[in-house]
């Protein structure tokens, strides 16, 4: 089974977001970069397949090299090799459109990748990649087993799951608790050195939106403390000056 | 300008959030004399297709073939690329959801459209220029786009617009679609939903709990709380993660992002990753013990106490005030 998984290298769940040149540019200073949350679930998952069913898991992550330590931590966690596309991920088509390039002739049974990105939240990467190699795609996916060629799945939906099999192929956007999250060895760190990354370069896609600029929410003013034994009155202020009752 | 809103049903009934993107295509619509055209794909509930003219749709297309009764990404996105074509649309409206979010992505692909998707507020358009503003870091901040390619979609997320009730009559037709059996491969074999209940992606109200209730015995005060407010339950990750509580009530980074008029955080410390979930919220109340919890920076209005106490004590005061 040879499996393919989208990674992104993104801000640390905790890091504080500023942007810099007249707010157009994320300001990476004393940013730590991880490898998606949503997409080092697709990782574990795919790790675990690959154990179960003799396959393979390429990495594929389009970014400038300064993603490469993103790459090889998750060739440490069990990926096989790796492919980076040598661009600026931009907007999620042209990201999608990488994607489905580098996809199209690798005959790849599963494209796991995160349901969403936690820096651009587009949650569509996965849906757009279906659609351009004409594929079905499933997303958020909780729950992945693969058997005799057949995909059987769980996914969330709104207040609840559904449970959907599909034939392989197909691209499914993953997240918790598909599986457990892994953490590199020793062993992992050693040979994701020496495990192939190939760098190749992006395919063109029509440019669709262009950034103007960042901005951050406005500061919240200071919270009302209310008295544990004076709840009529946040009750009264929820009413009347909140208005949301 | 000819907008297209795509319409999502439950059991036959017409969301509301899908009445909000007919009142967010009409704000758009009214900046630049534009038609909003509702499309209805499957079982519909004739009753239900008024409420879309009130939320400023013009006509709305019914394409009532049964295939389209039970939901489906790939058939969704076939008929309404084939609509949008038809009708030689320049902007599909999608309100965010586990169904037609990834189905509008399919659909720009289909018809060579932009797409932008968590979108929070109406786009401004002056001649050919579209800038939209959609939110990022997963609420930590927002980037406005100029949109450059011709056809666009937007998904747009709960709150980006007030709802419209004053519209009009809107005129019915019958519409037919293409879809194909490809458009099938995905089988639904079992389907388990919490019936009954507010949603908690689209609930005006939510009331979370976190691993401050200890035990998911003591879920009772805050499902009374939800109840007399009539608001969905939210978690925090832990609470998930120990299977107190249900997957899919798990608010935050990781979980389902909400953005209701009021959140109230009852025993969650206001982990950066739960804040991410819910900074869009209107406003927020958080019950803490612990006067030093973080959650009390990001909250508009704070109890400092133990929820044992406070929490049958609000429910009182708030029914009090309902009755
Ligand atoms: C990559 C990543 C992603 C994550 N994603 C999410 C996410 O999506 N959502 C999420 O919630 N978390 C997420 N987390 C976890 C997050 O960091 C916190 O661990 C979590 O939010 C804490 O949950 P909690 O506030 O319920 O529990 P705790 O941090 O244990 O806080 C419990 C709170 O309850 C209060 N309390 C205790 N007893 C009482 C009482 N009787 N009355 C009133 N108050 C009381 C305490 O003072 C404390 O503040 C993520 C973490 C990581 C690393």
């Amino acid at each position: 089974m040879k499996i393919l998984v989208c990674i992104t290298h993104v801000p640390d769940t905790t890091a504080k977001i500023a942007f810099t040149d007249s707010n157009t540019k994320f300001d990476e200073s004393g940013v730590q970069f991880i490898i998606g949350p949503y997409d080092d679930y697709a990782l574990a998952r795919a790790v675990e397949l690959k154990a179960a069913h003799n396959g393979t898991v390429t990495v594929l992550n389009v970014g400038l090299a300064n993603t490469e330590p993103t790459i090889r931590k998750a060739l440490a966690i069990g990926a096989d090799d790796a492919i980076r596309v040598n661009a600026a991920p931009t907007d999620s088509f042209f990201v999608a459109s990488q994607i489905a390039a580098v996809a199209k002739d690798g005959n790849y049974d599963l494209i796991l990748m995160g349901r969403e990105s936690i820096d651009f939240n587009s949650g569509v990467v996965h849906a757009l990649v279906g659609e351009l190699l004409g594929l079905v795609s499933v997303s958020p996916v909780m729950k992945l087993e693969v058997k005799d060629g057949v995909a059987i799945m769980d996914r969330e939906i709104e207040g609840g799951k559904q449970s959907v099999e599909i034939p392989l192929p197909f691209v499914a956007g993953c997240q918790e608790p598909i599986a457990e999250w892994k953490i590199p060895n020793m062993r992992g760190i050693m040979t994701a050195r020496t495990k192939p990354l190939q760098v190749v370069e992006p395919v063109g896609a029509e440019e669709q939106v262009k950034l103007d600029q960042y901005s951050l929410p406005e500061a919240k003013g200071a919270v009302k403390i209310v008295q544990q034994d004076q709840i009529d009155d946040l009750v009264k202020m929820l009413q009347n000056e909140a208005k949301v009752l | 300008m000819s907008i297209l809103v795509f319409i999502e049903t439950d059991n036959g009934n017409v969301k509301k959030s899908s009445l909000e993107a007919v009142s967010y295509a009409h704000a758009i619509a009214a900046q630049n004399q534009g038609t909003v055209t509702a499309l209805v794909l499957g079982k519909v509930e004739e009753s239900q297709l008024g409420a879309l003219g009130m939320a400023g749709a013009s006509k709305i297309l019914h394409a009532d073939d049964t295939a389209l009764d039970t939901p489906s990404i790939m058939a969704y996105a076939s008929a309404t690329a084939k609509i949008f074509n038809d009708t030689n649309s320049d902007l599909l409206i999608l309100a965010q959801s586990a169904l037609a979010t990834p189905a509008g992505a399919r659909t720009a692909v289909k018809v060579g459209a932009a797409m932008v998707s968590n979108v929070i507020e109406v786009p401004e358009v002056s001649g050919d220029s579209f800038k939209v503003k959609r939110g990022i870091f997963t609420g930590k901040a927002f980037e406005t786009l100029t949109v450059t390619a011709p056809k666009k979609v937007l998904v747009v997320k709960k709150n980006a617009v007030e709802m419209k009730t004053d519209g009009g009559d809107a005129t019915v037709e019958k519409v037919s679609v293409d879809i194909s059996e490809g458009d099938f491969k995905l089988k639904v074999l079992e389907t388990h939903k919490q019936e009954g209940d507010v949603l908690l992606p689209e609930a005006e109200i939510v009331v979370s709990g976190g691993r401050g209730l200890k035990g998911p015995e003591n879920w009772g005060i805050i499902e009374e709380l939800a109840g007399t407010l009539g608001a969905a339950t939210g978690c925090s990750k832990p609470v998930s993660d120990m299977d107190w509580r249900p997957h899919h009530e798990h608010v935050g980074q990781t979980g389902i992002k909400v953005s209701p008029n009021l959140y109230i955080a009852v025993g969650i410390s206001g982990a950066i990753q739960h804040l991410a979930g819910v900074n869009s919220s209107k406003c927020i109340v958080v019950i803490n013990k612990d006067p030093e919890a973080p959650f009390f920076k990001a909250a508009d209005y704070g109890v400092v106490g133990d929820a044992f106490e406070v929490l049958p004590k609000l429910t009182e005061a708030i029914k009090a005030v309902k009755s």
